[in-house]
């Protein structure tokens, strides 16, 4: 006999209790703490508070912790979160000019003023597994104390600004509040602002795949990394009632100035082009693959033929955001069966005429 | 079913767990999200675009519906939340659930009762009042979407009501399959003006979209839309002269409640394909059986003397 | 022929923003029904010059003007968006040289040919299938393949296709470009005759733009010779195959007739 399915709500009752004692694992493994996450994963708490667009490594961390690692998940969770909060106004742009560098390289020079500082990287790890790790109470070796890097630090595309050789890196024309992704919604054309702080919310894995096509031909634009910079801010605000700028902060910010291809008409000179990519914390790879994704997405300005899914503005930034883009795959696992049986009952009667006509052929 | 009590004291609520506002939304959030609305109501069926915030449920979930319900649900409304027609399905009871702790309102799984109905993918069987309002969630509010995929062309579509290119899709139904195929999400043209999606209703519930006394409000949260179709006003489902738009009909009877003119889902009995008919909208097929109405399985099942549907 | 006009050009000029010429002060006057031939090699300037006439690029200077329906001659670069995008569904149609730039390959014959007609309106299916089925008739292509989607037809059939799909809304003014580009000798040939044909029964105006002399012969009426964005030479097409003034002509005419 039939019996209707009920219960919902107990359904998902039970189902919060099962996560939560997943999530837990094994009561004789101790507990990870938010702190732990934050201190020994840092490269994901990194991405999750870039994703996440909140600069919080607490809140990162917890939300880490509570979405089992799952760093969409933990994304969507500090998005959640940081919707709720107040907003006061846009901070004054960050001056990375003035960074506190910890690690600055840059493939366009061999030397340059401030030099190349190497820094924390895994880039010439070699990869092989490092089962000491494995055992407990590991204490790594001491690392050298880090020069004082009072050395200026200029940046590359200041360097090449000085002499003409790259274009100019000037505010677009318009009101001075910059467009806020988290308050309007998305525009076409999308000015520059838009497009960054998509990019900059953009899915990691996304953006590196666009960059990487670019490399392979689809929207080809020939990239050097003219620097990466990564190390610490100030963040500076101005609030109405003061009239001047105060420091609320330091934040850890990944740089990447890629130089692009010239671009150049009968009686202009000839000019590098730039692309930019920004994150929280040491994002390296996420940095370098929205530098090469925003230059891709100049096309239409800089007048090269828009051919490939990285140049087309609509098709990356309407499915940049792993949130979004989650949401709306992992939707499918909701009822549909109204849908599916208005397309039941069309689809039989399409194959009853079908075959009604088939018997008359046949006669 | 009776009106559920509120977890917190309707009137003087203010904030669930100390930290967020009523019905979660913060006040002026909800107030930009009212002046979409009323944009969205003096033009029925234009897309309204909005600054859709993050909700703590998955994009594509419902989020749109619940920023619109958020932001006008007052301490007086009682709210109905149906996903498939029917107020028990996960999703349904997940947001039932979200607004009776974040705004404390009473919630109601009976039609007659509600002030505010929240809908995925069903209009509700009996005829909505003036003093009613109904929310629908929608996933892809451009009806255009399928055919031209950039926003930029869209909207000029429907700035110069540019809308052959719908017309021509559903000539190729016909001259394929010799009848319009679209069943869910039926393209409609409102108040003469606007070409609008009515979400992933089946073509069934269209008819009901018409002259519709309760106002009509649709949220997309994850393409930050919203659309209205104000009370009374005239909504026409797509179709040629010669080819008129037609609803799906069932032709069997509701198996419970014997109802007919509904819109039924098919529930497999077996795996030997025997199945039955049942409504969609659970709490019409409820009263119906409450009313005295048996279907073939309800008597069958009577006859034999167990209950039908426990 | 009537005597207003229906197209005008004046001092259209267009450079590129890298400082090249793309085509510089042409001018001329098309009445209704008649063809304009504009030839000239590659890089000539005249598939620019045929874009600012068809609306598509602002020229640089000068201005186009047609004239439209119930308002007299109207600058085309100063009528609204929408009322240049109804010009392109109505009185107004483009050949391109290859018919994927004008057909939607997606869509079967019937609905691309109905197309125009579903825009401005048409609601009755029985109608719209009808006149498909007269225009695809007019254009040489089987009832039959009614349904049958473009990209299995052959180069020629999807030619017709398109221009059977331009001209269903009676347009006044159809612009062409390099229509017989593409194709073989022999359907070039057939294809000639027919828009031959169908141009001189409706009356409709058209600007043809090629470098194949063969074509211009056939159909126009006048042409103008272009070179390096100028027009060189103009006035009736015989006059100018058969009797060249310019040089830049002269040359044209004589390398077709040694090739």
């Amino acid at each position: 006999m039939y019996v209707a399915t009920k219960g919902g709500e107990a359904a998902i009752e039970n189902s919060h209790a099962l996560i939560a004692e997943e999530r837990r694992g094994d009561p004789a493994v101790p507990e990870l703490e938010a702190a732990q996450i934050r201190e020994q994963l840092g490269g994901a708490v990194d991405r999750v508070m870039t994703e996440g667009s909140l600069y919080d490594p607490d809140l990162a961390a917890l939300a880490i912790k509570q979405a089992q690692g799952d760093l969409v998940e933990a994304i969507f969770l500090l998005r959640a979160f940081r919707t709720t909060l107040p907003r006061f106004g846009a901070s004054a742009p960050i001056d990375t000019g003035a960074m506190t560098i910890r690690r600055r390289i840059s493939a366009a020079f061999k030397d340059l003023p401030g030099g190349q500082v190497l820094g924390p990287t895994y880039d010439y790890t070699h990869r092989l597994l490092d089962f000491t790790l494995a055992a407990r109470g590991e204490t790594p070796p001491v690392a050298p104390e880090e020069d004082a890097t009072d050395a200026a630090m200029p940046r590359v595309a200041d360097i090449l600004g000085h002499e003409g050789l790259i274009e100019p890196e000037t505010p677009p024309p318009g009101p001075e509040q910059p467009y806020d992704l988290t308050r309007e919604p998305m525009q076409f054309p999308a000015g520059r602002d838009q497009r960054l702080q998509n990019l900059f919310r953009g899915d990691e894995g996304f953006l590196l795949a666009l960059g990487y096509s670019t490399q392979r031909g689809y929207g080809r634009n020939h990239p050097f990394a003219g620097e990466i910079r990564m190390g610490t801010v100030q963040v500076e605000f101005t609030p109405e009632e003061l009239g001047f700028p105060i420091a609320l902060g330091e934040i850890e910010v990944t740089e990447c100035q890629m130089v692009n291809q010239f671009k150049g008409a009968k009686g202009i000179a000839p000019q590098f082009t730039r692309g930019y990519g920004l994150a929280f914390g040491q994002a390296e790879r996420k940095t370098m693959g929205m530098a090469l994704v925003d230059r891709a997405l100049r096309a239409d300005e800089l007048a090269e033929d828009r051919l490939h899914p990285p140049q087309d503005e609509e098709f990356v930034l309407s499915h940049s955001d792993n949130v979004e883009a989650s949401g709306f795959v992992s939707h499918l696992k909701l009822p549909h069966y109204v849908d599916f049986q208005s397309e039941l009952v069309m689809l039989r009667g399409m194959r009853a005429s079908a075959e009604a006509m088939q018997k008359e052929a046949a006669e | 079913m009776s009106t559920l009590q509120p977890a917190g004291s309707g009137a003087q609520f203010h904030s669930i767990d100390g930290v967020y506002n009523f019905a979660y939304l913060d006040e002026q959030t909800k107030r930009m999200i009212r002046r979409a609305l009323l944009k969205a109501v003096a033009i029925p069926g234009y897309q309204v675009p909005f600054g859709g915030r993050e909700m703590p449920v998955a994009y594509g979930w419902g989020t749109g519906g619940m920023q619109v319900t958020a932001s006008i649900l007052g301490v007086d409304d009682v709210l109905k939340v149906i996903d498939q027609g029917a107020d028990d399905t996960t999703n349904a009871v997940s947001i039932r659930r979200f607004f009776n702790r974040t705004a404390g309102v009473p919630v109601t799984e009976a039609t007659t009762e509600a002030t505010v109905i929240q809908t995925r993918h069903r209009i509700p069987e009996k005829t909505l009042r003036e003093d009613q309002v109904i929310v629908y969630q929608v996933p892809m509010p451009e009806p255009l979407r399928k055919l031209e995929p950039r926003e930029t062309e869209t909207r000029k579509m429907h700035a110069f009501a540019e809308y052959g290119l719908m017309q021509v899709k559903l000539y190729e139904d016909i001259s394929r399959h010799g009848e319009i195929t679209t069943t869910y999400d039926y393209p409609v043209e409102v108040n003469a003006r606007y070409m609008m999606a009515p979400s992933p209703i089946p073509k069934f519930d269209n008819p009901k979209m018409h002259a519709m006394p309760a106002l009509q409000l649709f949220g997309a949260g994850r393409e930050k839309r919203i659309y209205a179709i104000p009370p009374y006003t005239k909504v026409r489902s797509l179709d040629f002269n010669d080819y008129p738009f037609e609803p799906q009909q069932f032709e069997d009877p509701c198996a419970l409640c014997d109802a007919k003119g509904v819109f039924l889902d098919e529930v497999i009995l077996d795996d030997k394909g025997d199945h039955m008919f049942v409504c969609s909208d659970s709490d019409h097929c409820r009263d119906r059986r409450a009313e005295g109405h048996m279907g073939p399985r309800a008597r069958e099942a009577a006859e034999k003397g167990y209950g039908a549907d426990e | 022929m009537s005597d207003a006009p229906l197209l005008e050009a004046e001092g259209v000029s267009h450079t590129y923003a890298g400082g090249q010429v793309g085509c510089a002060d042409v001018g001329f006057t098309l009445y209704p029904g008649e063809v304009l031939g504009i030839v000239g090699e590659s890089g000539s300037g005249k598939s620019t010059l045929l874009s600012c006439l068809s609306g598509a690029l602002p020229p640089s200077r000068g201005r186009v003007r047609f004239a439209v329906r119930g308002q007299g001659m109207q600058d085309v670069f100063k009528l609204s968006e929408p009322e240049r995008r109804l010009l392109m569904r109505t009185d107004w149609g483009i050949v391109h040289q290859n018919p994927r730039d004008g057909l939607r390959m997606s869509v079967s014959a019937g609905g691309n040919v109905g197309e125009r007609l579903m825009a401005v309106g048409a609601r009755h299916y029985g109608d719209i299938r009808s006149e498909a089925l007269d225009w695809l008739g007019r254009v040489e292509i089987d009832a039959e393949r009614v349904d049958h989607l473009p990209r299995t037809f052959s180069g020629g059939m999807q030619q017709r296709t398109q221009i059977a799909r331009i001209l269903v809304s009676q347009p006044r003014l159809v612009f062409m470009d390099e229509p017989t580009g593409g194709l073989d000798v022999s359907v070039q040939a057939r294809l000639l005759d027919l828009l031959r044909g169908l141009v001189r029964d409706l009356g409709v105006a058209a600007v043809v733009v090629t470098h194949d002399l063969a074509v211009v012969r056939l159909l126009s009426d006048r042409l103008m010779v272009m070179r390096q964005g100028r027009v060189v030479e103009s006035g009736l097409t015989d006059q100018v195959l058969d009797d060249p003034q310019h040089p830049y002509s002269q040359l044209l005419v004589s390398s077709v007739l040694q090739a």
